[in-house]
């Protein structure tokens, strides 16, 4: 099976490849995958006081298409609002990859990064009406 | 496809770095010259019997028959001539299950064999037969004593590798041999990835059937063979009928020039196995070394002792298996991670070996083979250690190892 161009791309040059700290309060991090399951993504938003994505950082265990998955969604928010950011759907990713059916989950994934790291901003700014995205696995916020 | 990693600084595509030996090995030239004249002017039927050019081409099958006994320490008799191991490995187990079936009915494997033989055995158990599947040890071996448990005064057949495709480990074939033999159950090896790496001798290992794999021996593919004991005789039903050939066993028109490959294969391993298994041994051990020198977190899957030269799985904590073979894809090498096959399992046979999901994601069989250079191992290795760097620095996983994160004790959602 051959990666599209794309897909190679990300992969040799992943966009925005780091961390932020996630103790700070404009930070939103998204954990989400398992090691079980062979893929798991860490997405991290910087969100600016007008409520503008401003900077992402991503690292990601997984296969080629995880990585340029996610390397993607790091351009994608950046300069969104959260609710901007939320309307990206696993499609839409694994359109513009190019993504065969066997690797659709990795676009679904990098949805739940998104949602999960805008789920754990909005919890930090106790935002009530938002509960944590149901897959997200775990936010490494929380952790020691 | 051209990429800006690639290392040459050519204009042509240049092929990667074959390093997968246990999925297929290149035929050897010697292999090919020795076939050629049997596509066109020794083109006859081995089994025309009333002219020229069917003894001319009977007179080759015989004598690759003989080339492949040879190896084995077999009867050139006792050969017969399959389209491969799957084949032979389905004729083994169908065969001499169905032939005894009114006074046996239970069949014993190991849980870590070759597809191929597993599903062989979910058929017979389809048919009622009774097949237990025995664990192996974290080091892939089986337990003696968990097989001789196992035998029971119905049991009619041992099958057991001799040498794993994945893991490369080599079985206690004699020993094996010894008890199936005091029990008087048949014992069959899949020896595909054995033959011509490893000795064999079937009367000193007691192996009442073994089949055989040309691909994996430097040989052409679509070619395979199945040693069936004479004395005490071996009989199995024949899972293809027609004119009889090869003792009724597997009729069929043999095909001569493929016949002719497989022995000239053979040949060439019986007088070149021990001074290439101790090439291939070193040069694997240098990248071993070379690798685990310079990279913590890399384990070893499966025994390094009992091992064939050509083979190493390795586990490279953190960083995906097919993520990883797409950053060194100047180097073909396979994955027991679950995203190159159909199912996104990863591979039943470290799950056997008792290695965690989390860590067999991250594992590649890297396979040393007959053209290996010592060139290609060195590069092979730096650009393992460069990459795995490189993509552990992106994991996610390898950073919450650093900070002391116990990965485990993460409550993850498996989905």
């Amino acid at each position: 099976m051959a990666y599209s161009d794309k897909v190679v791309d990300h992969f040799e040059n992943p966009r925005n490849v780091g961390s932020l700290d996630k103790g700070e309060a404009s930070v939103g991090t998204g954990l989400v995958g398992a090691p079980a399951c062979g893929d798991v993504m860490r997405l991290q938003i910087k969100v600016s006081p007008e409520g503008i994505i401003e900077d992402a950082k991503f690292k990601t265990f997984g296969c080629g298409s995880a990585i340029a998955s996610s390397s993607l969604v790091t351009e994608w928010v950046k300069g969104k609002t959260l609710d901007q950011a939320e309307t990206i759907k696993n499609t839409d990713i694994a359109q513009h990859l190019a993504l065969p059916p066997v690797k659709i989950h990795c676009s679904v994934l990098a949805e739940d990064a998104i949602k999960a790291a805008v789920a754990d901003y909005r919890a930090k700014h106790g935002d009530p009406t938002i509960a944590p995205a149901d897959k997200a696995a775990a936010s490494q916020g929380s952790k020691p | 496809m051209p990429s800006p990693a690639k290392k040459p600084a050519s204009n042509e595509i240049k092929r990667p770095i074959y390093l997968d030996y246990q999925a297929t090995t290149p035929c050897d030239p010697r292999v090919v010259e020795a076939m050629l004249p049997y596509f066109t002017e020794k083109f006859g039927n081995p089994h025309s019997r009333s002219h020229f050019y069917g003894w001319e081409a009977e007179e080759a099958t015989e004598n690759a028959r003989e080339q492949i006994a040879h190896l084995i320490g077999a009867d050139a008799k006792d050969v017969i001539f399959t389209s491969g191991a799957t084949e032979s490995n389905n004729l083994a187990l169908k065969g001499v299950a169905s032939f005894y079936k009114d006074r046996k009915d239970h069949v014993i494997t190991l849980a870590t064999e070759h597809k191929c033989v597993l599903d062989t055995c979910r058929h017979l158990e389809m048919e009622g037969f009774r097949v237990t599947y025995l664990p192996v040890g974290k080091n892939g071996l089986v337990d003696l004593d968990t097989l001789k448990a196992a035998i029971d005064d119905k049991t009619v057949l041992v099958s057991i590798m001799a040498v794993h495709n994945e893991i490369g480990v080599i079985q206690p074939l004699a020993e094996i041999g010894k008890l199936c033999r005091a029990k008087g159950v048949f014992f069959h090896t899949d020896a595909a990835q054995a033959t011509g790496k490893i000795p064999l001798d079937v009367e000193a290992m007691n192996i009442d059937l073994l089949s055989i794999s040309g691909h994996k021996v430097y040989g052409p593919k679509g070619i395979g063979a199945l040693y069936v004991r004479k004395k005490p005789r071996v009989r199995v039903n024949p899972l293809i009928n027609g004119g009889g050939q090869e003792r009724g066993m597997r009729s069929g028109t043999l095909p001569t020039p493929l016949c002719v490959g497989l022995g000239e294969a053979c040949a060439i391993a019986a007088k070149e196995m021990p001074a290439e298994a101790k090439r291939i041994l070193a040069l694997r051990n240098k990248f071993l070394k070379s690798v685990t020198g310079r990279l913590p977190e890399v384990y070893l899957n499966g025994d390094l002792d009992q091992r064939v030269p050509g083979n190493l799985n390795l586990s490279f904590a953190y960083v995906e298996g097919e993520g990883l073979m797409m950053g060194i894809k100047e180097v073909a090498v396979s994955s027991g991670s679950a995203c190159t096959s159909a199912s996104l399992e990863p591979s039943y046979v470290l799950r056997a070996l008792g290695v965690g999901d989390e860590l067999a994601h991250t594992s590649l069989r890297i396979g040393f083979g007959r053209q290996t250079t010592e060139a290609e191992v060195n590069f092979a290795a730096d650009l393992l250690v460069e990459r795995v760097s490189k993509l552990r620095e992106m994991s996610p996983l390898w950073e919450m190892a650093q900070q002391g994160i116990d990965i485990k004790s993460v409550q993850w959602a498996e989905h």
